[in-house]
């Protein structure tokens, strides 16, 4: 399969959450496409992360379908969709801050290959685990602290270890919630190269605000505005769509140019 | 060799020595917290490494404490080496039965789930001819651990029991230190930390959490095994809340996710125990009334204060 | 099982049922409003059930001692919420737990001190000491019918104070978001004391009124406690009608299961939560 390079991994299809009588996301459509990155826009509280839930089985959706590989995934818990391929990072820093950098990353990797009934094997003698977590590391741009105790770290640096994280467990289907945020210009600047590394083989899904990034390694975007798909389409198609301008790009505090 | 070792040599030798004494009063209180050791120790997965606050486990100590009596024919020695693994194999096995409703729920509810269903079991050993009654059951004779004839050793001997009790602590203390390092303790201690992390990763954590479970429940089974042994006689005491408010008392005077501590909690437990009981018979009173004070006034715990003695004394400095 | 007896169980369920919710409403209230596991919460029961043995004695009437008893409780709850549990909010669930297992030791042993282990009996007011014929060969207690009384003037007030006052209001939103009670700028402390000397109260006056039909002996408080948990287990915690509606599930399941099954009578009530926590671990009426 791997060798149709357009080929569409993930697909969500008019997925609705609903909270009481809140809509939060209604009849969202979203394509991840290997060897793409799809970008979700929208304003705060315009149904991003849910719809980021939604897909990483963090949240069940109310309503719609979701599909892996054809596959119907809706009904798979969070653990499960991780399993088949799917990996997320999540928007509010979610890291295990008293273990090591490599600890954090070597549990991910463990994740593949878990063996739980070898109870009396070492961990720290895993080599094959220990060894891809320090590539997953040093991917992510992490290698200088691969010691450190992860609370520590600075924002930032906690960001690149969650990419670690999802890369340490193969992950086919990239769901990245705000990699970027609080990084500085140039930490941003290396997260921006190191997603265009991985786009190649995956897809993968970004929820972001910043715009020179966005633009930078988006393939397509899709608008939400208020739970739902205000436009979906290439770079060029949303910068020049007028409901876009109208609804989001137009109101100065949430467009970041 | 590092001083932590040493100092666990150190610790290991005495108990070596206490059956040397002569002193059968202190060897049977010795070995009475060994067995409370081993309880706690087996709670200490659950509660300083997995996150799971059990308040019912005493129910696994007094299933396999049960079990012995219950296995063993009336008037001669049941086998040692059937007895033990059956009635630590039952405890496992209820444990692991329990474990797939209490695992359903979370935080507060697990604490209070927990106890309902060790009160369960109480009552299913208190009611029900399983159990005896409120009176409990004699254990007339012990688990012989002859072999065909050749008998290692007496469990009828003192000394014996004493050192066969502490071989399972060691045993104990050796295989916990073992999986807690292995790809599943690791885990544990993820879930521990993260669990809904764990989860996004890929981990189906109830399936560890209820192994985990299980597992306390058959090495708290070890120790309800050793405590029947020991008395000869079992009540549904054994599986009553105090009995499981008391093992977690001694998890967390030890400091949690600690098998040192553990032990040392037990220690601490019986220590108390006895130093307030000869004061008064209310002597629960003043245990109440330090546990109230430590929590208030300690906060982080007994645990805590060796960490704050050591920042005190090096001034605060290191932050690495 | 004949119409008659059907009835006397039935009446008998309701009211074990009421008694307990007078219990589980503080606690789910403790639990869903601060937050707090309470394992001293069966002790307040045994201190009123107490209470009302020595206030009887010296007032000769348990009216009066309910009526000195109820206040007392208030006081020493609110007292306590100052002293002890007002610095355990923002403790994790252990500690909670290890605070209120020390309490337990300490109530106890003070009742002994003070009391004695001794179990007493309390004698019916005269007034309520009659029985109602309900056939040839069956009469029902009067005081029992006073009890369930009580119980449901009791639910019905409170529902009133949680739907129609201002202190329920801020009970109901505390319940659903404490930072957003803060906000309107409601004293939140002034609250948690209410709601808890109201915990403690409610668990006593139980007590109290269980006096005379139960009799008074030492840990019974901690098997109230249990079956407490058990109730606010399947009604949900913080929820207040899933706790009346568990506490009557519980209390015919209690009821019948020591009629129908004698030889399960303990294990009912936990088998009927094991099957709750099968079907819905969060309780059947927790929301979402």
């Amino acid at each position: 399969m791997s060798d149709n390079h357009n080929e569409a991994l993930l697909v969500a299809k008019k997925i609705t959450r609903r909270f009481g009588g809140l809509v939060a996301n209604q009849d969202v459509c979203v394509d991840l496409i290997r060897g793409k990155v799809h970008v979700l826009l929208g304003p705060n509280g315009a149904g991003k992360s849910t719809c980021i839930n939604m897909l990483s089985g963090d949240l069940p959706p109310s309503d719609g379908q979701i599909l892996f590989m054809g596959k119907d995934i809706t009904g798979l818990t969070a653990a499960q969709r991780s399993l088949v391929g799917i990996g997320r990072s999540y928007q509010r820093t979610n890291i295990f801050p008293k273990f090591t950098v490599l600890e954090n990353v070597r549990l991910a990797a463990q994740s593949r290959n878990q063996q739980p009934w070898r109870i009396f094997s070492k961990a720290q003698e895993q080599k094959w685990a220990l060894d891809k977590a320090r590539a997953c590391i040093e991917e992510a741009g992490l290698g200088k602290k691969v010691d450190w105790v992860s609370g520590v770290l600075s924002h930032g640096e906690q960001r690149q270890l969650e990419i670690a994280m999802v890369l340490a467990t193969d992950a086919q289907v990239m769901l990245l919630d705000e990699p970027l945020a609080g990084m500085g210009s140039d930490e941003s600047a290396k997260m921006v190269e190191v997603l265009k590394r991985l786009k190649p083989t995956r897809a993968i899904l970004l929820v972001e605000h910043d715009m020179d990034a966005v633009f930078a390694v988006a393939d397509t975007i899709t608008v939400m505005v208020n739970g739902q798909v205000l436009e979906s389409g290439p770079p060029a198609q949303i910068k020049a769509s007028v409901a876009v301008q109208q609804a989001y790009l137009g109101s100065e505090d949430s467009f970041h140019v | 060799m590092n001083a932590q070792l040493l100092l666990k040599l150190v610790g290991l030798a005495i108990l070596l020595c206490v059956p040397l004494t002569g002193e059968s009063f202190y060897t049977e209180l010795i070995a009475k917290t060994l067995v409370l050791a081993i309880f706690a120790m087996s709670l200490d997965l659950l509660v300083g490494f997995t996150g799971l606050v059990s308040f019912g486990h005493a129910a696994y100590f007094g299933v396999a404490a049960y079990a012995v009596a219950q296995l063993s024919p009336k008037y001669e020695a049941a086998s040692l080496w059937f007895v033990m693994p059956a009635a630590v194999g039952i405890s496992a096995l209820v444990a692991l039965f329990v474990g797939l409703f209490v695992l359903r729920t979370k935080g507060i509810y697990f604490i209070m789930v927990t106890l309902a269903f060790a009160q369960l079991a109480f009552f299913v050993f208190h009611d029900t001819p399983l159990g005896g009654g409120s009176d409990g059951i004699y254990l007339n004779v012990k688990p012989t651990a002859s072999i065909a004839g050749w008998m290692p050793f007496d469990l009828d001997n003192q000394t014996h029991l004493y050192y066969f009790i502490l071989a399972m602590l060691v045993l104990v203390y050796l295989f916990l230190g073992r999986i807690l390092q292995s790809p599943f303790g690791r885990v544990l201690v993820g879930i521990k930390s993260n669990e809904h992390r764990m989860q996004s990763m890929g981990y189906l954590t109830f399936r560890y959490k209820l192994a985990a479970f299980a597992l306390a429940g058959g090495l708290g089974g070890i120790a309800g095994f050793l405590y029947a042994v020991v008395f000869g006689f079992v009540t549904p005491e054994l599986l009553s809340w105090h009995q499981s408010g008391n093992v977690l008392l001694m998890v967390i005077l030890g400091g949690m996710g600690n098998l040192v501590g553990a032990i040392a909690g037990a220690f601490v437990f019986t220590g108390m125990q006895e130093v307030f009981g000869t004061w008064s018979k209310h002597w629960q009173l003043i245990m109440g009334g330090v546990i109230v004070a430590a929590v208030l006034f300690l906060p982080g715990g007994l645990a805590a204060i060796p960490g704050r003695i050591k920042r005190s004394l090096q001034g605060g400095g290191s932050n690495e | 099982m004949d119409f008659a007896s059907f009835l006397i169980q039935t009446l008998n369920s309701l009211q074990y049922g009421l008694l307990l919710f007078l219990v589980a409403s503080g606690l789910t209230l403790v639990f869903g409003i601060m937050g707090i596991i309470n394992l001293a919460h069966g002790s307040f029961y045994m201190i009123g059930a107490y209470l009302a043995f020595v206030l009887t004695s010296t007032t000769g009437s348990l009216f009066m001692a309910i009526l000195l008893g109820v206040p007392l409780a208030l006081i020493f709850g609110a007292f306590l919420e100052w002293a002890l549990f007002s610095h355990l909010y923002k403790r994790d669930h252990l500690e909670q737990v290890l605070l209120t297992y020390g309490l337990i030791l300490v109530f106890e042993e003070l009742r002994s001190l003070l009391v004695g282990d001794e179990v007493h009996g309390i004698d019916i007011p005269a007034m309520f000491n009659g029985s109602i014929q309900l056939s040839e060969v069956l009469s029902y207690p009067v005081y029992r019918l006073v009890i369930s009384a009580v119980c449901v003037v009791l639910a019905v007030a409170l529902y009133f104070v949680i739907q129609r006052t201002r202190l329920g209001m801020m009970i109901r939103a505390g319940n659903h978001d404490r930072t957003m009670v803060e906000a309107l700028g409601i004293n939140i402390n002034m609250i948690y004391r209410v709601v808890f000397a109201l915990g403690v109260a409610l668990a006593a006056l139980a007590g109290m009124l269980a006096s005379p039909i139960s009799s008074v002996f030492p840990n019974m408080g901690s098997q109230v406690l249990i079956i407490s948990f058990v109730i606010v287990v399947i009604g949900g915690i913080g929820s207040v009608w899933g706790a009346l509606a568990a506490a009557l599930i519980v209390g015919f399941a209690d009821t019948f299961g020591k009629v129908l099954l004698p030889e399960l009578s303990g294990m009912v009530v936990y088998i009927v939560m094991a099957g709750v926590l099968l079907w819905r671990p969060e309780g059947i009426f927790k929301k979402g």
